[in-house]
This record gives C-alpha cells, sequence and structure tokens, in this order.
C-alpha cells in the first residue's frame, strides 16, 4: 500500500466578507497517496480552489478563517505551522501550479531567475549550480533550447511553454506533492495532451502525488486514479476513476457525466444541470445539491446524508443510498463507460 | 536601437521647429514694439534702436536669422538688460534651477513611491486611508499657496528655516518641499493602484507558492513591476517641476530659470521669453526621450528594436 | 440529526421543478442605480457636493450679507483683523475682504467652470470624430494632438496671456486652447471601445447616420468617463487660473479673484496673514472638493471596484 503523503481532515475554511460569512469549504476530508493522482472535480464556486489553497496556507487569514480541521503532510499538521515554517515548507516539500500560464510569471524577471528562486532559497545552491539545474528542468519538461531560454522572459515563450516552464519551478525542488489548478484550462486541446502526458512522465520518474483540479471530466478520465467531486463546499462521491465512470451513486456526478459531449451517444441533446449552486453566506441546512436534484425527496432539505461506503475506495453522501429511499437508477447514457474512450 | 534614436531625433527638431516659429510669431503679434513700455523714448533714439535690434527688416528675414542664430545657440540680446545675452542668462540661472528640480524630483519619487506601496500594503486599513488623505490634499493645495504657508510657519514664525534667496543647502528645502508636493501626491496615488494590481495578480501567487517570504515577495516580485507606471510618469513630473518653479523661484527670491522667464514675462522681454522657451522645449523634449528608454530597459516586453521570440 | 429519528415518509421524493432551480434572488439594477449606490455611500463625496453647493450660494448672495461691497477704498481702516464690522478683515486698500472673497469666488469660479466646459465641448467633438472616423484622419487629428502637447500647459496659458489684453476672456480663451486634448484623447480611446460593441454595428448596418450613432449610442455609454474627467478638469482650471494670477497676468483690478487677492497678499504675509488665508483657504478647499467629488465618481462607475 503506498504511502499517504497528504491528508485532510475535516477541514471547514469560512472568508468574512462585507455581506457575512462564506462558509467556502464545509467539512472536507480526502487524502492522496505517493504516485497518485487525485482529480478534485466541481464548478466554480464548489470551493475546489479555496480548499487547495488551504492546504498550502495560501489564504490570507483575515478575511478567510481555519474553522475546523487538520491538513497534514506526511503525518505533520501543517495549520499548526507558523508562517515562516510555511515559507520553507511551500515549494520544497509542496508545489503548485496555477491555471492561467499567460499570468502566472513574473513579466519582468527572466524565466531563469524565477526557477533558481526557489533552488537558491530551499536548497542553498549557489547561483552557477542553481541555474545549471534549471538548465535540466527545463530539459525534463521539454522545452528545446534550454541553455538559451532559460534567459529569455516570459513573453518569448508560447503558452504551452509558459505551463512547461511552470511545472519545472513548481518541481524544482523535488517535492512530494504536487497540486495543480486548472492547469489545462487555458490552453489549446493538443498543448492539454502534452502537458497532462508530461505531469504523468514525471510522476513514474519521481513518485510525486498529484492532486488535479479540473471541472473537465475529459481530463479526469486521461489523467486520474481516483476523483473527489465537490459541490456547495463538500465533497459529495469520491471513488476511483473506474468507479465514477462506470458506478457513480451520486446525482450530480451523473449530472456532470451527462452534460461530458460523447462521441457515442444516441441521444442529441446534451444535458445540463439547471440552476445555479447554492448561496454559501447561507447555506441549505441539507445536502446543498438538493435545491437542483431531480430526485430530491423531503430528508434531502433538512438533513446532511452521511456517507455510505460502496467499497473500500468508493463513498457518496446521498440519501438514496440509504435503504429506505426508493431505488433509482442512474439516466440513460450517463454511465456505461461512454466517458472513459472519448 | 539606433534607427529609432534617429527617428526621436527627428521629431524632436521638427517639435523644436513648430514651437520656436509659433513662438517667434507670437511675440510679433503683440502690440507695441519691445521698447513700447519704458519711458517714452525720443522717436529718434527709438528708431536707431530698432534699427540696431534689426527690427526693420521683413518678418520673414528676422524668423530665418534667427532661426540661424538659435540653432548655433545664439538667441540674441536682451531687450531689457543692457549688454546681456539670452544664452548668458540662461547659462547664469539654469544651474539654480536645476539643483533644486533635481531635489524637488528626488523628494517627490522618494516619498511618493514610499507612501503608495506602505498604502497599497496596508490597503483599506488605517495606513492606506491616512495616505490617500495625505495624497489628495498635496493634490489639492497649489505649490504657491503651500510655498506661502511653508514660508509663513517655519520661516517668519518658527525661524527654524531661511525665508528666502539661495545660499545654503538650507535655503533650498522650503522651495523644494513646496515644488515637490503635489507631485508626491501624484506619485503616491499611482503607485499604491499600481502595487494593488500588482498583488493581486497570479504571479505574486505563484512566488509565495514556492516558498518565497513575503517580504522578497513584495519587494522583488512587486515593486519591479507596480514601479512601472512611475517611470511613465517621469515625463510629465518633469514638466510639473519647471512650471513650478516659475512661481516657487519667485516666492523664494531664487536666481534661476523659471525666476527669469516670470521677469521676462512681465517686462515683455521678447528675446528671453523666446530663448527660455526654446531652451524649455529642449529640456523637455530629452527628457522624455531619455525616460522612454529608460522604461525600454526595464520592461523588457518593450523591445525597442528587437523582435520577439516564441515556438511552441 | 441522526439516522434513527428519521422515517419512511422522509425519504418520499419532492416535485421537482426546473424552473425554479433557475430563479435568481436579488433585485438587479441598472448601471446608474448601481453608480449612485456606491456613490452614496462615499461620505467624502457626499461632503464635498455639500461644499460646492454651499460655496455656489455664497458666491452668488455673499457680497449683500455682510453689507459692505469689494471695491470701496477706505484708506483709514485698510489693514484691519478679524473684526465685527469686516468679518474677514481688510485688505491694504481698506476694502473688505468677506466681501472680495465672494466677489471673487464668482470669478475664480466662472473662469474655472467656463474652461472646464469648454474643454468639454471640443474635446468630445474631436475625440468622437477622431475616434469613430479613424484611420488616416485620426492618426492626423491625433498627431496634431500630440504635437500641442510637446509645449508644457502652463507655458502656454502664459505665452498667450501675454500677448492678449488682460482680462477675463482672455484667461479663459489662453486655458481653453490646449486644454481640451486630454478629455480629447479620453473620449477618442471610448469611442474605440466602444466602435466595435455590437449594438454600434447593428445602427450602422440599419443605416443610422454617422452623427446620430454618435448622439444616441455612443455619447450616452462614454458619460461616465467624461463626467468624471469634467469634474477632476474644474481644480486644474482653477489651479491656472491662480497661477496665472501669481504670476500678475490675473483680471486687472478692480475686479478681483481668489488667485489675485492671494498673490496681492503675499508681501505683507508676515504682517497680515489673513488676507492671504482666506483667498487661499477657498481655492484649496474647491480644488479639494472637487478632487474628491471627482475620485468618487470614477469609484462609483468603474465596474472593477475592489471592495
Amino acid at each position: 500500500m503506498a504511502k499517504k503523503v497528504l491528508e485532510v481532515k475535516n477541514l471547514s475554511v469560512s472568508f468574512h466578507t462585507f455581506g457575512g460569512e462564506v462558509q467556502a469549504v464545509r467539512d472536507v476530508n480526502f487524502d492522496v497517496h505517493e504516485r497518485e493522482t487525485l482529480a478534485i472535480v466541481g464548478e466554480s464556486g464548489s470551493g475546489k480552489s479555496v480548499t487547495v489553497q488551504s492546504v498550502m496556507q495560501l489564504i490570507d487569514m483575515p478575511p478567510g478563517e481555519f474553522k475546523s480541521g487538520e491538513v497534514l503532510l506526511e503525518g505533520e499538521d501543517l495549520i499548526q505551522k507558523t508562517a515562516k515554517q510555511m515559507e520553507g515548507i511551500r515549494g520544497k516539500e509542496m508545489g503548485m501550479i496555477f491555471q492561467d500560464p499567460m499570468t502566472s510569471l513574473n513579466p519582468t524577471m527572466k524565466i531563469g531567475r524565477q526557477i533558481t528562486e526557489g533552488l537558491i532559497k530551499h536548497q542553498g545552491l549557489s547561483k552557477t549550480e542553481a541555474k545549471k539545474r534549471g538548465i535540466d528542468l527545463l530539459k525534463l519538461v521539454g522545452i528545446p533550447n534550454p541553455e538559451r531560454r532559460i534567459d529569455q522572459y516570459p513573453h518569448e515563450f508560447s503558452g504551452g511553454m509558459r505551463q512547461r516552464a511552470i511545472i519545472a519551478i513548481a518541481l524544482s525542488c523535488n517535492p512530494r506533492m504536487l497540486i495543480a489548478d486548472e492547469p489545462t484550462t487555458a490552453l489549446d486541446v493538443t498543448i492539454q495532451a502534452q502537458i497532462l502526458d508530461l505531469l504523468r512522465d514525471i510522476q513514474e520518474e519521481t513518485n510525486t502525488a498529484i492532486v488535479l483540479i479540473t471541472h473537465d471530466l475529459g481530463v479526469v478520465a486521461n489523467a486520474a486514479s481516483r476523483v473527489a467531486v465537490m459541490y456547495g463546499g463538500k465533497i459529495v462521491e469520491t471513488g476511483t476513476v473506474d468507479e465514477i465512470f462506470y458506478d457513480a451513486k451520486h446525482p450530480y456526478t451523473w449530472g456532470l457525466l451527462g452534460s461530458m459531449p460523447k462521441l457515442h451517444a444516441e441521444t442529441e441533446e446534451l444535458h445540463s444541470i439547471p440552476g445555479t449552486p447554492p448561496d454559501l453566506k447561507d447555506p441549505p441546512k441539507g445536502c446543498p445539491f438538493a435545491a437542483r436534484c431531480p430526485y430530491a425527496m423531503k430528508v434531502c432539505e433538512n438533513n446532511m446524508p452521511d456517507y455510505t461506503e460502496n467499497s473500500p475506495t468508493h463513498k457518496a453522501a446521498c440519501w438514496l443510498q440509504d435503504e429506505r429511499a426508493p431505488k433509482v437508477e442512474p439516466p440513460e447514457d450517463v454511465l456505461a463507460g461512454g466517458a472513459k474512450q472519448s | 536601437m539606433l534607427r529609432y534614436l534617429l527617428k526621436r531625433f527627428g521629431y524632436i527638431v521638427v517639435s523644436l521647429l513648430f514651437i520656436t516659429t509659433i513662438t517667434f510669431f507670437l511675440m510679433q503679434a503683440v502690440p507695441g514694439g519691445p521698447f513700447a513700455s519704458e519711458r517714452k523714448l525720443p522717436p529718434k533714439i527709438e528708431q536707431q534702436m530698432e534699427e540696431a535690434y534689426g527690427l526693420n527688416d521683413p518678418v520673414y528675414v528676422q524668423y530665418v536669422d534667427y532661426l540661424k542664430n538659435a540653432a548655433q545657440g545664439d538667441f540674441g540680446p536682451s531687450y531689457k538688460y543692457k549688454g546681456q545675452s539670452v544664452t548668458g542668462i540662461i547659462k547664469r540661472s539654469f544651474p539654480y534651477s536645476l539643483i533644486l528640480g533635481a531635489e524637488a524630483i528626488f523628494l517627490a519619487l522618494a516619498v511618493g513611491i514610499f507612501l503608495g506601496v506602505i498604502a497599497a500594503l496596508y490597503h483599506n486599513k488605517f495606513g492606506d486611508y491616512a495616505a490617500m488623505i495625505f495624497a489628495v490634499l498635496g493634490i489639492s493645495v497649489p505649490s504657491f499657496i503651500l510655498a506661502a504657508v511653508l514660508q509663513y510657519v517655519f520661516a517668519l514664525k518658527l525661524q527654524v528655516l531661511p525665508v528666502a534667496k539661495f545660499d545654503t543647502f538650507w535655503h533650498t528645502v522650503l522651495p523644494a518641499i513646496a515644488l515637490a508636493t503635489t507631485p508626491l501626491a501624484f506619485i503616491a496615488r499611482l503607485m499604491r493602484s499600481s502595487m494593488i494590481d500588482v498583488l493581486s495578480s497570479d504571479y505574486i501567487k505563484t512566488a509565495r507558492a514556492k516558498g518565497i517570504s513575503s517580504k522578497v515577495t513584495i519587494y522583488r516580485h512587486g515593486i519591479r513591476n507596480a514601479i512601472l507606471p512611475v517611470i511613465s510618469y517621469l515625463g510629465p513630473l518633469v514638466v510639473a517641476i519647471l512650471t513650478g518653479s516659475f512661481i516657487i523661484e519667485k516666492i523664494f527670491a531664487i536666481p534661476g530659470l523659471g525666476n527669469e522667464f516670470v521677469e521676462s514675462v512681465t517686462n515683455r522681454d521678447f528675446t528671453v521669453i523666446m530663448g527660455t522657451t526654446v531652451f524649455f522645449s529642449v529640456l523637455l523634449l530629452f527628457s522624455i526621450l531619455i525616460v522612454d528608454i529608460i522604461y525600454g530597459f526595464i520592461d523588457p516586453r518593450i523591445k525597442i528594436t528587437e523582435k520577439q521570440g516564441g515556438d511552441a | 440529526m441522526s439516522q434513527s429519528q428519521l422515517n419512511q415518509t422522509d425519504f418520499e421524493p419532492i416535485e421537482y421543478e426546473a424552473a425554479e432551480a433557475e430563479k435568481i434572488s436579488g433585485q438587479s439594477t441598472s448601471y446608474w442605480k448601481d453608480a449612485w449606490r456606491r456613490f452614496r455611500k462615499n461620505k467624502l463625496a457626499l461632503a464635498s457636493i455639500i461644499v460646492i453647493i454651499l460655496l455656489g450660494l455664497m458666491a452668488a448672495f455673499g457680497t449683500v450679507l455682510s453689507g459692505q461691497n469689494y471695491f470701496d477704498n477706505d484708506l483709514i481702516s485698510a489693514n484691519k483683523p478679524v473684526s465685527g464690522g469686516h468679518w474677514f478683515g481688510t485688505d491694504n486698500l481698506g476694502r473688505d475682504i468677506f466681501a472680495r472673497t465672494w466677489y471673487g469666488a464668482r470669478i475664480s469660479l466662472f473662469i474655472g467652470l467656463s474652461a472646464a466646459f469648454i474643454d468639454l465641448v471640443i474635446g468630445v467633438i474631436w475625440g468622437s470624430v477622431s475616434g469613430y472616423v479613424g484611420g488616416k484622419v485620426d492618426e492626423y487629428m491625433m498627431r496634431i494632438a500630440d504635437i500641442l502637447t510637446g509645449v508644457p500647459y502652463l507655458l502656454v496659458v502664459v505665452l498667450l496671456t501675454v500677448i492678449m489684453p488682460r482680462g477675463l476672456w482672455s484667461i479663459i480663451i489662453a486655458m481653453t486652447i490646449t486644454g481640451w486634448i486630454n478629455m480629447a484623447r479620453i473620449v477618442r480611446g471610448e469611442v474605440y471601445r466602444l466602435k466595435t460593441e455590437e449594438y454600434v454595428m447593428a445602427a450602422k448596418s440599419l443605416g443610422a447616420k454617422a452623427t446620430r450613432i454618435m448622439w444616441k449610442h455612443l455619447i450616452p455609454n462614454m458619460l461616465g468617463p467624461i463626467i468624471v474627467t469634467l469634474t477632476l478638469t474644474i481644480p486644474n482650471a482653477i489651479f491656472t487660473e491662480a497661477f496665472l494670477s501669481f504670476l500678475g497676468l490675473g483680471v486687472p483690478q478692480p475686479q478681483a479673484s481668489w488667485g489675485t487677492m492671494t498673490s496681492d497678499a503675499l508681501d505683507s504675509l508676515r504682517y497680515y496673514p489673513y488676507q492671504l488665508l482666506f483667498p487661499a483657504f477657498f481655492i484649496c478647499l474647491t480644488m479639494l472638493a472637487f478632487n474628491v467629488i471627482g475620485d468618487g465618481l470614477r469609484d462609483a462607475l468603474d465596474p472593477k471596484d475592489r471592495s
């Protein structure tokens, strides 16, 4: 059994705004192991980004606030760390890459310097040593002519190359875990595939655990080993990729799977999930998805469902799993694995 | 780079030509000659003087003569100060203005940038409000009113600083403060909004995600990018200091070029008016050129001649 | 809530209305109502509007209040400090400063507002035409504007006032000959931005004339930046008038403006500071008020507001 790298327990994070307290992350639990890619899926506003930024302790507190929970990186609780200690951990034990490669790099600083900055700080390398390592890193992520590129500025790189450089920066100090927040959303489809392949290759070489945030199930099918589905600040279902694509139990997951365009589908219309996510200033007492769920029952409105284990790796929080609930089958072409092949 | 410089020089020459021409013909438009306001001269002597100064030649001859001389740095004699050439007046008085101006520019940049950064770091907290109230006051109090108040409080009442003239460094303190305050306020506001924008950008998040300490992030990644708009402002800054000097030098009795310009305006000393106008324009056009070049060096996205790279 | 408290009836399905799910809560407001709401929150800006209104009223009626007028010389009562008979004291010719302050207010405010307004008209026309027509016309029009800004504004103003006879309108004309350029640049930028919006293209394709498009579609959508620029031009104009007065190029005697009053009082600053204090204070107050209002408008009308 592979080693657990990250374990998040009962994490709750809120923001204090002019309009009130926004409960962005509510009692979230998940873990990630070595050599494993966990995908966190959900709509905008589901809390995915806030969750991982809280793991990295990148949220400003105030206006943010840790309401409860633990974030264990190989056993050590990050929430208890001081700011200075976190500065030593970020970039060294954990790396993060963000969504938009066009704006994630300092436009007035050479790429080389942006890579070596972390190396010099965390590993105490000299400038020349760090530069050499930087060139190696650029080579590793597939950037041609690294000796020349390392002295260039971001605007001289294309979007795909910038994202590669960003990955190089994140991996420079051999972190045990990499968090990728929608790393391919801003890229062309062909480049997307290259970046995902790159991540997979690197993972095989270095055994890094990867947390991949995305709203694109195609990316999930391509790159993930396990999936956590988030909605309204909560995780509503987790499982292996197969379990989620072939045997999902939560109506929201069905909705996500159903709204993916599939090559082999028989119906012509694309399903979408009508409605909008709940207002997290005043979150619903019960299941967050109840207002939009076609299968909602009376119990769903006022009672938060517990997790039901379908297998050691597959959990879903839904009242439909309760024995007293009517038996419901997911809609026709939602499952059946058509998604995995596209 | 060379081509760019040549192009800019070309523009400067055209602008100068334009300015000189307009000023020349403006001065021709004033009713009465340059000697009209003096005590009534006997007509014969007035005629002789006009002859001596070449004022009886047709206008276009005067114009071409003027251009020829100006290109060689000779702006003619002063009509009011007998025996002094305009160039001589400029040479004598400009150093004072230069020193005062340099002090004011330094003050405006140093304090303005500092205040702007502080305001951004303490955004929406007390430091921000205090700095911004100071800034809006700085913009709303004209430099000459501030000069009068400073003179009154520090020189006349408290007697800690000299009232006027330019004998020691301490003499430059009050005028420099008066000159610098309004541009300082502009710079503070500019730096603040630029810094706030930069601090919320993605590459700052990336830097923090690398574990770079917040102090280093602010300085190395933040200020470096936030300062770009302030550099663009350097051109207007020089303009503000230059025009501000007209009144500040007058109030503090500093024998600088601004004061000479004001005197020449009051005295209708046309050659001095034209000469100083041209000189000011030269100063400004070159300042703007230098600022553009500096900006090109600091912002790597602005390449003055090279092509942009980027293969996939 | 524990599982045991639930019974079978709780598991009955609820009626599902797809339409219900799409319901949006919260009222929608128009752009202007929204902006006004944001502006209202800015206490300083609201206070400044009140200040301007009060200044305007005093400018209109202030001279009548004290019973004195602005030009009566009374050398016996020269240089008297604040007193019951002269609320702001008297100047070196024995004239009542209170009355002169409010008379001067009219002049200063008139110059400031006229110059700003003329700049507005010329700038909007120049910028709209340049931006809308585009191409070579735009290039030349903007090239002219660039050359005109080559010489510093105040320098131009000074030179022009030198050659014109001293007077109110000379000052205003001198200020507006190059003062419109800033407004023109902003308007041009806005027109460029709006030109490519769909409703403009739609109007064009329906055959609407250029002037109609400009008047009905472009200008209403540019009002925000135009109003902000106008509000911020006014203090600049008041400053320029005071600047000219300090150089001896202001309105001639016995007219007075805040600028000439401040300048005249400079020599006797040591002995009679109040003579400078009052007009100077009102110059600063007026500039401050308009600056604060302008800032407030800019924040209220800019949807990128961060708070």
